[in-house]
């Protein structure tokens, strides 16, 4: 176990040292646009006045070199001070932290349940190989993975909302309703399904493929053939010798995909109007809302970093020669 | 259940056929197989590859790969009862519980995310009642009859941290889990180094003698066969040819192609005669070494592995040197060091006069042409994109020599090397393995290097086809003058086409001499252990078949 510390601690100290860069590359990257909020202000005031333009960069900080804006947004997250959204007058971090949950609970749903399902039909699909079965999931794959995402969202929406009326078209609650306790919970689950769903499609057919592709390449492998010679059953062999290793290159997938799930989620909140940081995201870019925009940057970084550490700690529990070759 | 009966065989195969899909290059893999394996008794089953011996094996294991490779007829008694009829469930118990396998690979044929206490186990657990612990005491008991060290640490390692040989003992541990009547080992040794297969050898041989076992030896190697067959069963294109007691057939074989088999067996009694050595050396290594650096990150140093140290030797116009070790023994390492394909960190290696680790690029480009190499993989060696004509003219065309002339040229030494005049219009993979490593040579040879750097040459291939592509290297060294290294882990090809040996040992050349000397007086412990090693010793080819030889010569 000394080995799994030590790749644990050397991940640790690698992931502190990419998001310093990190912090230090959005800070550049957002001032490298045109344009900066104090223009914007102005020009949505309706008096576009040089002094009055000049009296909000200096209120803001904004007419101070780079450098020294750069030092003070740094120093601020080291505390953990977000900064102070003057577009909504409100601190980052509330925003987020408002936004957050939502996005969360959406994207989390989505990938627990596209994983599950993914390695479950790519399995089917690998074991039936050749038959009716294989080649009905691999049409469903392909179309899931082939359609746009915002487009079975729409039909989806039309189809259970509009037309059966079964489930809430769009919104993370339903508004006004005022539930509580478990009556929200379920309210928020109703609401979550269609969303979910939509994005989940996509996320399970490219695990399905994976996951079919990789049994085969492992069920021609030397150690299934010495596990079918000690006259194992097919079911052993299919889980704890076949899935077993064909599911490495589905972690080191799935992990790059849930690092990107939080920031990538934008087209489903904006189809089902879902309250979460991606739209968040979009609207800060419109509204040029740089600290905002720093805020959201800072965390999906954040969650990529995370998921990284996840996904290499869960390899490292799979496949044990990993702490070696470290 | 039945009464043992002491007159059945244990293993009576009668009239198997294997069909091969449509389009294969014969309708039937193994045609009309009948043989019959006793209690206490090892049967060598000998062929070349493609002759039907692993697919018998796989049949009565089950591991056909269905549904394109099936039995077409005949049966497969077990203790009188058809395996091939078996409901699946009976066949299962079969497996594993009565009749175990060995494979060939041993670093491949293991679970690499299963820790190899489990792995043994799961034969127990799938086979008898016995709880976990006692499952798990078994299993330590039985790594330990393998002999191998700390055996209740080792059933908690994973694969990766074994040796082949280690490897190959946790596999026969596992086939003896269940106290089988019946062991077929496909190639057991062939992957392992000569020293390594003696150890294995003796194991097998000590425990199938202690367990009275029935043993389906599978090898295509006669030395082996010579080593532990009480029976031997000869096939070649899914037939049996012949079949006997064992010094029958060694001692005194009948039918063409067992003899045929036989004397192409490189023996090594027969080593050279001394080579004399004339004029200048062609190429003069000096305290050559190299150190890999392994491993290493962020918090943990890098490992230096010594792959090569203090190497010398020297090469004469005609000469050909053997460079023989185990695996990991550093021989190719000075081969590539040669050839420029790896960067010594000390030493010279002088061409000529030229040092050629003091070169750059640019000046080592002429030495690209002089020094050229023979790869061990004749499958992986050549691109499969471009016909075989490209392949041999594409060196000369990039030392500027024109597309026609190089085109014609490589006509010309695909003749030489025995290949009819299409050869140059087809591509790679409609050769055989013997067939491409001499594409491999003529491409080599169109450069018209003065030294030839040989990695393996002959270890991807059988037996027969092994004896053909020496002598055609043989053959090519005599008319072009050519200087050639050689380098093998078979101490017997090397007697066959060495004049001098140079024995490694890692990462150091501990004997160096004529072939005479290194096999009849061996000065270092290690050579003589190799030598010692070989299987087959002790046997002697009979002499109308040496004669034979000798005549082809």
């Amino acid at each position: 176990m000394l080995g799994f510390a030590h790749l644990f601690a050397s991940r640790l100290v690698k992931a502190v040292a990419i998001l310093i860069a990190i912090v230090v590359m959005n800070f550049f990257l957002v001032h490298a646009a045109p344009g900066d909020p104090a223009m914007v202000m102005a020009g949505e005031a309706g008096a576009a006045d040089e002094r009055f333009v000049a009296q909000l960069r200096e209120q803001f900080g904004l007419d101070r070199p780079l450098y020294e804006q750069l030092g003070t947004y740094v120093g601020k997250i080291a505390q953990g001070d977000l900064g102070f959204s003057y577009r909504q007058q409100r601190p980052v971090w509330d925003i987020l932290a408002e936004r957050l949950p939502a996005t969360l609970v959406l994207t989390l749903t989505a990938f627990v349940l596209a994983l599950a399902l993914g390695v479950a039909l790519g399995t089917l699909a690998a074991v039936t190989v050749g038959t009716w079965a294989d080649s009905a999931i691999t049409v469903v794959a392909l179309l899931a993975y082939a359609t746009p995402i915002y487009w079975i969202g729409l039909m989806l929406s039309l189809l259970f909302s509009i037309q059966l009326g079964w489930l809430p078209a769009f919104g993370y609650e339903t508004i006004g309703a005022g539930y509580t306790g478990l009556a929200h919970a379920a309210d928020v689950a109703a609401h979550l399904i269609l969303p979910v769903i939509t994005l989940a499609l996509f996320y399970m057919a490219s695990y399905a493929r994976l996951t079919r592709a990789s049994m085969l390449e492992v069920r021609g492998l030397d150690f299934i053939k010495t596990a079918k010679a000690k006259g194992l059953s097919q079911s052993r062999i299919v889980t704890r010798h076949v899935l077993r290793n064909a599911i490495l290159p589905v972690i080191t997938v799935a992990g790059i995909q849930a690092g990107q799930l939080v920031g990538g989620s934008i087209l489903i909140e904006t189809v089902f109007a879902w309250p979460g940081i991606g739209r968040l995201a979009f609207e800060a870019v419109l509204q040029r809302d740089y600290q905002v925009l720093l805020g959201i940057f800072l965390v999906t970084s954040i969650m990529v970093i995370l998921f990284n550490i996840l996904t290499d700690i869960l390899y490292g529990l799979v496949d044990p020669r990993i702490q070696v070759s470290q | 259940m039945t009464t043992p009966l002491l007159d059945v065989p244990l293993l009576d195969v009668r009239g198997l056929s294997i069909a091969l899909p449509p389009g294969a290059d014969r309708p039937l893999a193994v045609d009309n197989l009948t043989f019959t394996l006793n209690p206490n008794e090892i049967l060598c089953v000998v062929g070349e590859s493609g002759s039907g011996k692993s697919m018998t094996a796989h049949a009565m294991m089950g591991l056909l790969p269905a549904p394109h490779v099936r039995v077409a007829g005949g049966s497969l008694l077990f203790k009188g009862r058809d395996v091939l009829t078996m409901p699946e469930a009976e066949q299962r118990s079969l497996r594993g519980g009565r009749i175990a396998m060995v494979f060939q690979e041993p670093m491949t044929a293991l679970n690499p995310l299963m820790r190899v206490g489990r792995q043994i186990g799961e034969s127990l657990r799938e086979h008898t009642t016995l709880p976990p612990a006692a499952r798990r005491a078994r299993v330590v008991e039985l790594l330990a009859q393998v002999g191998l060290p700390n055996p209740a640490e080792l059933a908690d390692a994973y694969p990766f941290r074994l040796s082949g040989g280690q490897r190959q003992r946790v596999m026969i541990a596992m086939a003896l889990a269940c106290q089988p009547d019946i062991l077929i080992a496909d190639e057991p040794t062939t992957a392992l180094d000569v020293t390594t297969q003696k150890q294995i050898l003796d194991l097998i041989r000590a425990i199938q003698a202690e367990r009275h076992m029935g043993m389906m030896f599978i090898t295509h190697d006669f030395g082996v066969v010579a080593e532990i067959a009480h029976r031997v069963a000869v096939m070649r294109h899914g037939k049996l040819v012949e079949y006997g007691a064992a010094s029958d057939v060694l001692n005194r074989p009948q039918h063409p192609y067992t003899r045929q088999l036989i004397a192409s067996v490189p023996h090594y009694i027969e080593h050279r005669d001394d080579h004399t050595k004339s004029g200048a050396p062609l190429l003069v290594a000096e305290r050559v070494r190299k150190v890999f650096q392994v491993g290493g990150g962020l918090f943990r140093k890098s490992k230096p592995v010594v792959a090569g140290d203090d190497l010398s030797l020297t090469i004469h116009p005609g000469e050909t040197v053997g460079l023989v070790g185990e695996s990991g023994s550093g021989k190719s390492t000075l081969g590539r060091s040669i050839v420029g394909l790896i960067k010594p960190d000390s030493g010279r290696i002088l061409f000529e006069g030229t040092d050629l680790l003091a070169l750059d690029r640019k000046g080592f480009r002429p030495y690209r042409r002089l020094v050229q190499m023979v790869f061990q993989d004749p499958y992986a060696s050549l691109n499969p994109r471009h016909r075989v004509g490209d392949i041999v003219a594409q060196g000369p065309v990039a030392f500027g020599e024109d597309r026609g002339r190089a085109l014609a040229r490589a006509r010309e030494l695909l003749a030489m090397v025995g290949l009819d005049g299409s050869a140059a219009d087809r591509y790679p993979h409609e050769f055989s393995g013997g067939q491409r490593q001499r594409i491999g040579i003529a491409r080599a040879l169109a450069m018209e290097p003065k030294l030839l750097v040989a990695d393996e040459p002959v270890s991807a291939l059988d037996v027969s086809v092994q004896g053909q592509v020496l002598e055609l290297l043989d053959d090519i060294r005599k008319r072009l003058n050519l200087a050639m290294l050689f380098i093998t882990h078979d101490l017997r090809v090397a007697a066959q086409v060495c004049d001098t040996i140079a024995v490694m040992r890692r990462g150091k050349i501990v004997e160096l001499g004529t072939a005479r000397e290194v096999f009849t007086h061996p000065r270092d412990a290690y050579t003589r252990s190799l030598l010692d090693a070989i299987p087959g010793k002790a046997w002697h080819i009979p002499d109308d078949l040496q004669t034979a030889k000798a005549e082809a010569h």
